[in-house]
């Protein structure tokens, strides 16, 4: 059943240190809401939304993509369909360009914010894995100032993460240094569009004299949050690509993966998935292909 | 809990708007229940089928996603707005004469859509027709008589439909 909306207290302040204050006042009463796309759907369906929400669609402080050379700024308010129109970021950090562009569509990419996506912590996270091997830094704001932190750290549970209460998130940074990586990032869901992912993989790596001298693997509903595969790095890091390497890859992915079954998928199927996923990658990482 | 409603002012079709109403009711329920414009239909409810697709500030957005408080300010467009002085805009005009209509429940949605796509890029190949339509679901035509209503408005506005690459967009 519907949700009542005479039951919920909408407030839009219009700036972000407005928001602080509301915030700071009453840490933990209020919830950002931004583009709706998780919240209003929510209520729709009845599920519990909070009661008092505070808006911060429309601050001109919360959405903005700032290019700082060394690195991108990504205010939390900035919308994937912002994202898919920079041309740096298509540049430089082309998997957050694609996860854009195939989250929903776009109606959805036009209101839903990265912000939203990084804070809801859905384990299918459709822009996480690509934060996540991209080495992306959380910067949260509040009335008593301002903190970084590695986005890898954010997560701490299902749906959980290491935001006090009275903390918004205000930027997501990216640092400019994976030009010569080769990337991939790969979903699988059941069609092209409107789909949430059974699983995705993302990947950055540096392949130096045929030995894997960096490497970055992260994935989304393999996990109660979207995650960096550490083992999976270990596995690899200083190895070659071959057979037994590539076997041992598997082997990792397999053993740190911690998938569900659920209305979308199995846990069986999404750990067989990753596991093909990963190997495609380094295959690809090997013969140089640098098709997306 | 009643929550205080709240005074929301917009542009709607060009028209200056205000309308009193809880903040977190749907801007679908403000435009069809408060202001009568009954063109713009709820399929899901849930921004799945895009049947309630309107324009705001340029962007194609699920009406029934945007708590109406957010739309303070807004620029806004319904399938009401398509047409001018009583004439159908060009897009309603290739739906009917390609057969892109039928039971008409995402009729509404699929002409914002296909609006938007074709204000942002008038000259799209069918890989972009068919993204650009990508969140609006028909159970009724198959979507190819939705598509090519789609080419033939854009043929017809003096726009050659190329096949170009994504990448060149």
């Amino acid at each position: 059943m519907r949700g009542n909306v005479e039951a919920h207290l909408v407030v839009a302040p219009g700036s972000l240190a407005a928001v602080l204050d509301l915030i700071a006042a009453m840490p933990g009463e209020w919830t950002p809401i931004a583009g709706g796309t998780e919240i209003m759907v929510a209520h729709a369906a009845g599920r519990p939304v909070a009661e008092k929400l505070v808006s911060i669609w429309g601050i001109p402080e919360l959405r903005f993509i700032e290019d700082r050379s060394e690195s991108i700024a990504i205010g939390a308010a900035t919308t994937f369909s912002d994202l898919r129109a920079h041309a740096a970021i298509d540049g430089d950090w082309p998997l957050l360009s694609a996860a854009s562009a195939w989250i929903g569509c776009v109606a959805n990419q036009s209101r839903a914010t990265v912000g939203g996506n990084v804070v809801n912590g859905s384990p299918a996270a459709d822009s996480s894995p690509a934060f996540l091997v991209y080495d992306a830094e959380i910067e949260l704001v509040s009335s008593r100032g301002s903190r970084r932190m590695p986005y890898a750290a954010f997560h701490t549970g299902y749906k959980q993460n290491a935001m006090a209460p009275d903390e918004l998130l205000y930027a997501i940074h990216l640092p400019r240094r994976f030009a010569r990586h080769r990337q991939y990032l790969r979903k699988v869901g059941t069609r092209r569009a409107m789909a949430i992912a059974k699983v995705a993989l993302a990947a950055t790596a540096l392949l130096e004299n045929g030995q894997i001298s960096e490497i970055r693997v992260a994935a989304a509903s393999l996990a109660p949050f979207p995650t960096r595969m550490l083992q999976v790095e270990t596995a690899l890091l200083g190895q070659p690509i071959n057979s037994i390497t590539i076997r041992s890859a598997r082997a990792a992915l397999l053993a740190e993966a911690r998938p569900i079954d659920d209305i979308r998928s199995t846990a069986e199927y999404r750990r067989q998935v990753a596991a093909n996923l990963l190997q495609e990658f380094l295959i690809k990482l090997r013969t140089g292909d640098t098709s997306k | 809990m009643n929550a205080p409603w709240t005074t929301v002012r917009f542009n709607l079709n060009g028209e200056a708007c205000a309308v009193n109403a809880p903040p977190i009711k749907r801007l679908l329920d403000v435009l069809r229940e408060d202001l009568r414009l009954t063109g713009t239909k709820e399929g899901c409810g849930e921004g799945e089928c895009g049947s309630c697709s309107v324009r705001m500030n340029g962007e194609l957005v699920n009406s029934c996603l945007v708590p109406v408080i957010q739309a303070e300010g807004a620029t806004l467009q319904t399938v009401e707005g398509l047409a001018t002085n009583g004439e159908l805009h060009p897009l309603q005009k290739a739906f009917l004469a390609c057969g892109g209509a039928q039971c008409g429940i995402c009729t509404p949605g699929m002409l914002m859509a296909a609006a938007q796509l074709l204000a942002v890029n008038p000259h799209p190949n069918i890989a972009e027709i068919r993204e650009g339509l990508a969140g609006n679901l028909c159970r009724c035509t198959g979507f190819m008589r939705i598509f090519e209503s789609v080419v033939q408005t854009a043929a017809n506005e003096g726009a050659s439909i190329e096949e170009r690459p994504a990448h060149a967009r």
